[in-house]
């Protein structure tokens, strides 16, 4: 009878696929999972890939890195949806620890803003004093500016600049990406535009991926420091707050600052420690 | 060699490598498509026929929020089950979010419609004769609805097809609500939507190509199906 062969067809094929499920999903094992948001940058510039493997294997976990703006990280972590949060946004951060989500803030590392463009730099910002006035030439000309536009700790560094200098940047030459670092880079670099970058980025850029140099650095309000803070376990009990601080402890120690100051891209260091007091 | 030939060039050496990040994207975007066809299509096709031979009130409304639900904007899913699932949401409690099970949730969402209206259309449009022909030789409501199911097969399997194409090439729930985690949650589309991001146009491109080639693998699964 064909009702049943044809049946049997449509069974097996179906068993086919539920065999083909279960070999998929064997599961990973039991080891227990730490959530952390932090900023592109630490995972763009492929710290994160030499500084997490150590601490893995010392307590037998797994850091799970959910890696977006700033502002987003530090939202996240609001929710309580991770254990701990990297980010680099001085003012952002300290708001998140007086408002009670988060706890134990410790410095981890830094690098600085640089302001970047074509190598014609026709705004002239190369001449600038300060990066007030870099952004105010650029303005000026109006020469084609990418902007972050996600409320990273970059695009806040960039607002807290055009603040500084009185601008409300807008019109045909400025753009509002809302993307992450890489990829404004690589609008601003199509497009010969100027756009604010970490120097850790712009490093593991410099190699084949943009012509863009950099046009203004060194002062001292384009520092950017990162910090490292654990989410509040009394407003989110749920949270993993022991393997928190024993990545905190980790990242902030020795061990963690050893292979921090060692990384480099392309030969480049691309985060600096803050000298011992 | 352009540019495009040589990201293309460095994609077929990257595939070849076997590289292991690649492999678990890889891994992670079958088993979560997976997953979310067989949940959809345990609720799609049986909603599919019902709507298909059913005579209720409210059908054609069905249809139309089906039609409508086609639509549905992948992000929009994302959105809405990052705060159903969040800390702060209701199902909060599971912690959910950030992992491929809510992935699977979100992608079980989207592929829901896609195989439910498939289901109807193929039904709808068999031959009406083969339930009142089934049931008049004798066979009770529940024989003649799987002789209909069996003759159009064909038609179901693509909808279930459709469901898993729909859900292995979104990149919005995959990203919202998997939060793109090495080794845990990346998939071959939020792989390649990071890899643009860092300029890795070859790395990209090489998951482009696999995912072009698992497509191809399910379509050829598909035809051995259909044969005969």
């Amino acid at each position: 009878m064909t009702f049943g062969r044809e049946n049997n067809r449509f069974i097996r094929a179906f068993f086919l696929v539920i065999t083909l499920l279960l070999a998929l999903s064997t599961a990973a094992g039991a080891e227990e999972r730490l959530r952390m948001s932090t900023t592109s940058s630490t995972q763009d510039s492929g710290l994160l890939k030499v500084l997490l493997p150590p601490f893995e294997k010392k307590y037998h976990c797994k850091v799970d890195v959910i890696a977006v703006g700033t502002g987003q990280a530090l939202k996240i972590a609001e929710q309580g949806d991770v254990d701990v949060v990297l980010a680099h946004a001085r003012k952002l951060e300290d708001k998140f620890v007086a408002a009670g989500y988060g706890v134990n803030r410790r410095d981890v590392m830094y690098n600085d803003f640089v302001i970047i463009g074509p190598a014609s730099d026709p705004a002239g910002i190369s001449h600038a004093k300060t990066a007030v006035e870099a952004l105010r030439m650029i303005a000026r000309k109006q020469a084609s500016f990418v902007s972050r536009g996600d409320e990273s700790g970059t695009h806040q560094k960039e607002k807290e600049i055009w603040q500084a200098a009185g601008i409300k940047p807008a019109g045909k030459w400025y753009d509002s990406a809302g993307q992450g670092m890489g990829a404004v880079i690589i609008m601003a670099t199509e497009k010969g535009a100027y756009t604010l970058a970490d120097r850790g980025t712009y490093n593991a850029f410099r190699h084949g991926k943009t012509d863009l140099k950099i046009l203004f650095q060194g002062e001292k309000g384009l520092f950017n420091p990162y910090g490292v803070i654990a989410v509040n376990p009394k407003k989110y009990p749920h949270v993993k707050y022991e393997l928190a601080m024993k990545f905190i402890d980790y990242i902030t120690g020795p061990e963690g600052q050893g292979i921090i100051a060692g990384y480099r891209a392309y030969g480049d260091p691309v985060f600096f420690l803050f000298k011992k007091k | 060699m352009g540019f495009l030939g040589e990201s293309l060039a460095a994609a077929i050496s990257l595939i070849l490598s076997l590289d292991g990040e690649v492999f678990n994207a890889v891994a992670t975007s079958i088993k979560v498509a997976l997953w979310a066809t067989l949940l959809a299509s345990i609720a799609g096709v049986p909603a599919g026929i019902a709507i298909a031979v059913g005579t209720f009130r409210g059908r054609r409304l069905a249809i139309m929020l089906l039609n409508t639900l086609m639509a549905l904007p992948t992000v929009v899913v994302g959105l809405i089950f990052y705060g159903i699932l969040s800390h702060q949401g209701p199902l909060g409690r599971f912690g959910l979010l950030f992992t491929p099970t809510a992935m699977i949730i979100g992608g079980t969402v989207l592929a829901i419609p896609i195989v439910a209206n498939y289901t109807l259309s193929a039904v709808a449009g068999a031959d009406p004769r083969i339930l009142t022909t089934a049931m008049t030789l004798g066979a009770g409501p529940l024989q003649g609805l799987s002789r209909l199911i069996l003759e159009e097969r064909f038609g179901i399997i693509a909808a279930i097809v459709a469901g898993f194409g729909r859900v292995i090439a979104e990149v919005g729930v995959a990203m919202m609500l998997g939060g793109n985690i090495q080794g845990y949650t990346r998939t071959m589309t939020t792989a390649i939507a990071l890899e643009t991001e860092k300029g890795e146009f070859a790395l990209g491109l090489a998951l482009g190509m696999i995912l072009m080639a698992v497509a191809l693998v399910v379509n050829l699964f598909l035809g051995i199906l259909q044969q005969k």
